[in-house]
C-alpha cells in the first residue's frame, strides 16, 4: 500500500519545477515536503493528484498506476491552502459533496451520506456547525471542514497543500497537533507540502527537502537536522552564521582557534566553510579565543536569550546564549564568540 | 445588566464621515432625474377622468402591445441568459486569437443607434434578405412579425448578462473547481453545482438589465416589427401614436401601465436576486 514516485519530471516552458523526483512513502506514513518556494514542493503534491500533468516518470500506489488514472477516480484527498470550499453550500453540503458526486450505482443512501457527515463532523470537531456556511466560520474551522471533505471519499492518499499557511501562528500550533493525532487515529498515507520548516520537523515522520526541483536529502526530522546532507539542508532547517575556515587534520580552523567538525562526511584539508548555529557559541571575556564583538542589544524576552552583537572583522551576528549568561551582559560590552563546534561545507 | 435604553437612530453612527451631504446629494439627484419626472407621469392620464384612463389601457390594441413588449422583452432576457452565459464562459476561459476584438464587439449594440441596428436587422432578415430569403421558405417568418421584435430585443440586451458575469467568472478560484474534481465530480456536476450557483446572483442581475433595457426599446423595434395592430406593434410604439394623434393623457396611461407592471416585475427579481445572493453571505 505504499506510494511509489519514480523518476518524475515537469517544467514549465523552460523552467522545470521538478527534475526526476523519485520518493517512496510507506503505507500510513506522514511525509513533509519542505522546500523553499519556486522548489517544486507544490506542483509534486499536484502531479500526485493529478491536477498537473508530469512531462515523465510514473507513480505507483500499491503497484496500480496511478498517473493511467483520471483526477476523479484516483481517490486522492486533497486539501488546498486556501480551503477551496464551496460558498454557496452548508458545511454539510461541503462535505457531502463526494459522496453525493459517486455514480448512482456506488452512491451511499441518504441516510448513510448523513450519518458519515455527522462522524467526520465530530472528527474535525465541528459538531453542531454542518448548517453553517463557509463565511461564518474562523479560518481554522474551515480548514477543517475542507479537511474533513476530502476524508469523505475515503481517500487512499491524503495529500495537504500549506494546510496552515493561511492561519495564525497560535490556531496554527493548535490545529498541527490535533493534524497528528487525526493522522494517528484514521493512519491514512499522508503528504503535505510546507515551506515552515519547524512544521514539516514537528508534524512528519519523515521530511523531503526539495530544492530546485530535486530531493535534496529525504529522513526522520532528527536525521535531517543531525546530521544533514548539504549546507543546503543545515541553512533551511534553522538560522545559521558562515565563516571562513581552514580544514587541517579533522580540525577547522577558525580565528585561530581549533574547532571540531561534526557530521560523518569526510573533510579534505583546505579551505573551506563552517556553518554555526545561533547557539553554538561560547561567550567569553574580551581578548578570549574566537571573534571579537561588541554587544549592540540584548534581548532577555523568550526561551533563550538573544544577543545582538557587531564583530570587529565586520558583520553582525545574532546569538543565543542562556539567560544566566545574558543577564550579565549589557550593550557596548565587549565579548569574544568562540563556536563550540561547526559544520564544514566546500 | 441589561444595555442601556437609547433612542432611536435614524442611522448607525459610522466612522466614515459625510453621511448627510451623500444622503443629500443622493436624494436630491434622484428626485430631480427620477422622481419627479416619474411623478409626473402618474398625474399626467387623469385630466379626461379615470374612464379615459381605464378605456385607453384595457383596449384590446393597448392590452395586446403591453403583452407583446413584456412578453417579447421577457423571452429575449432569457435567450440572452443562456447565450451571454456562454460567450462570457468563452471569454473568459479561454485564450484564443481576436479574443479582444470579440470582446470590444460585445458591447456594440451599447454603441450603436438602435434606429440603425434596426435596419441592419431588417436588411438581413427582411423576405429578400440574405438569411430571410433562406428561413422563408421553410416557413419562419422573422420581419414583420413578434418574432422580428424578440430578435432586435435580443440585440439590444445581449451584453447587460455578459457584461453582469464576466467578472464573476473570473473571480471564481480555479482551485474549487480543482476541489470539485479531486473529489470525484465530473464536469457537468462541477459546472451546475459548483460554478453554476457563483454566478447565478448576477447572472439574474444581467437578466433584469436586459429584461429593462429590452422592455424600454422603441427604436430598433420599429424597423422590423411591421407595427401591425394587434400583432406586432410594442407598446411604446403606442404610446408615439397616441401622442401624434394629441392623446396625451391615453400616451401617459400607458406609459403609467408600463411604470407599473415594470416596478413590479424588477422588485420581484431583486427579491430573488438577494436571496440567491444572500446564501453563503449571511
Amino acid at each position: 500500500m505504499s506510494l511509489e514516485i519514480t523518476g518524475i519530471t515537469k517544467s514549465y516552458g523552460r523552467f522545470p519545477a521538478l527534475d526526476d523526483v523519485s520518493l517512496l512513502a510507506e503505507d500510513g506514513e506522514f511525509l513533509a515536503l519542505l522546500g523553499p518556494s519556486g522548489s517544486g514542493k507544490t506542483t509534486l503534491l499536484r502531479v500526485i493528484a493529478g491536477l498537473e500533468i508530469a512531462d515523465g516518470g510514473a507513480i505507483h500506489f500499491s503497484g496500480e498506476d496511478l498517473l493511467a488514472t483520471p483526477v476523479r477516480q484516483r481517490r486522492i484527498g486533497f486539501v488546498f491552502q486556501h480551503y477551496a470550499l464551496f460558498k454557496h453550500m452548508t458545511v454539510t453540503q461541503n462535505i457531502a459533496f463526494g459522496m453525493k458526486s459517486k455514480h448512482r450505482r456506488e452512491r451511499p443512501s441518504k441516510a448513510a451520506i448523513s450519518a458519515k457527515v455527522e462522524e467526520l463532523l465530530s472528527l474535525v470537531q465541528l459538531d453542531g456547525l454542518g448548517g453553517r456556511y463557509p463565511s461564518q466560520l474562523s479560518g481554522g474551522q474551515r480548514q477543517r471542514v475542507a479537511l474533513a471533505r476530502a476524508l469523505a471519499i475515503e481517500p487512499k492518499i491524503l495529500l495537504l497543500d500549506e494546510p496552515f499557511g493561511a492561519l495564525d501562528a497560535k490556531v496554527r500550533r493548535g490545529l498541527r497537533r490535533w493534524l497528528r493525532e487525526l493522522h494517528e487515529r484514521t493512519g491514512l498515507t499522508t503528504i503535505f507540502v510546507t515551506h515552515d520548516q519547524e512544521e514539516a520537523l514537528e508534524l512528519a515522520d519523515r521530511v523531503a527537502l526539495l530544492k530546485d526541483g530535486k530531493v535534496e536529502q529525504i529522513g526522520t526530522p532528527e536525521e535531517l537536522y543531525h546530521d544533514p546532507a548539504s549546507a543546503f539542508v543545515f541553512d533551511f532547517l534553522g538560522d545559521s552564521f558562515q565563516f571562513p575556515c581552514e580544514v587541517k587534520d579533522g580540525k577547522a580552523l577558525i580565528a585561530g582557534q581549533e574547532v571540531p567538525i561534526l557530521g560523518s562526511s569526510p573533510h579534505v584539508d583546505g579551505p573551506a566553510t563552517a556553518y554555526v548555529r545561533p547557539d553554538g557559541f561560547v561567550v567569553g571575556a574580551p581578548d578570549g579565543p574566537g571573534f571579537q564583538a561588541r554587544i549592540r542589544d540584548v534581548l532577555l524576552a523568550g526561551t533563550d536569550a538573544r544577543l545582538d552583537c557587531v564583530l570587529d572583522d565586520d558583520g553582525s551576528i545574532e546569538v543565543r546564549v542562556p539567560h544566566a549568561i545574558a543577564e550579565k551582559l549589557a550593550p557596548r560590552n565587549r565579548i569574544s564568540l568562540a563556536p563550540r563546534e561547526v559544520r564544514v561545507w566546500g | 445588566m441589561s444595555p442601556a435604553k437609547r433612542s432611536w437612530r435614524f442611522v448607525e453612527p459610522s466612522a466614515l464621515p459625510g453621511f448627510g451631504p451623500a444622503l443629500g446629494l443622493t436624494m436630491a439627484y434622484l428626485s430631480f432625474f427620477l422622481l419627479v419626472p416619474l411623478a409626473a407621469l402618474v398625474l399626467r392620464p387623469w385630466e379626461h377622468g379615470a374612464d379615459h384612463v381605464f378605456a385607453v389601457v384595457s383596449a384590446e390594441r393597448t392590452l395586446d402591445a403591453l403583452r407583446l413588449s413584456f412578453g417579447a422583452a421577457f423571452f429575449a432576457a432569457c435567450v440572452n441568459a443562456v447565450f451571454g452565459t456562454i460567450v462570457a464562459w468563452v471569454l473568459v476561459r479561454y485564450d484564443f486569437p481576436g479574443k479582444r476584438i470579440l470582446d470590444a464587439f460585445v458591447d456594440l449594440p451599447f454603441a450603436l443607434p438602435t434606429a440603425v441596428a434596426g435596419i441592419a436587422l431588417v436588411t438581413i432578415y427582411a423576405p429578400n434578405g440574405p438569411i430571410g430569403s433562406i428561413i422563408e421558405p421553410m416557413g419562419l417568418k422573422v420581419a414583420y412579425t413578434p418574432l422580428g421584435v424578440m430578435v432586435a430585443l435580443v440585440f439590444v440586451g445581449f451584453p447587460f448578462v455578459v457584461r453582469a458575469i464576466q467578472p464573476v467568472l473570473e473571480e471564481v478560484q480555479i482551485d474549487v473547481e480543482e476541489a470539485a474534481a479531486t473529489l470525484g465530480a465530473n464536469r457537468f456536476r462541477t459546472i451546475s453545482q459548483v460554478i453554476f450557483p457563483a454566478v447565478l446572483p448576477s447572472l439574474l442581475m444581467g437578466f433584469s438589465l436586459a429584461l429593462a433595457r429590452a422592455v424600454g426599446e422603441y427604436g430598433s423595434v420599429t424597423f422590423i416589427a411591421g407595427n401591425q395592430q394587434n400583432v406586432s406593434e410594442i407598446a411604446p410604439l403606442l404610446i408615439i401614436i397616441h401622442l401624434e394623434e394629441f392623446d396625451y393623457a391615453g400616451a401617459a396611461a400607458i406609459g403609467l401601465a408600463m411604470l407599473l407592471i415594470s416596478i413590479v416585475m424588477l422588485f420581484g427579481l431583486n427579491l430573488i436576486q438577494a436571496k440567491v445572493a444572500g446564501r453563503g453571505e449571511r
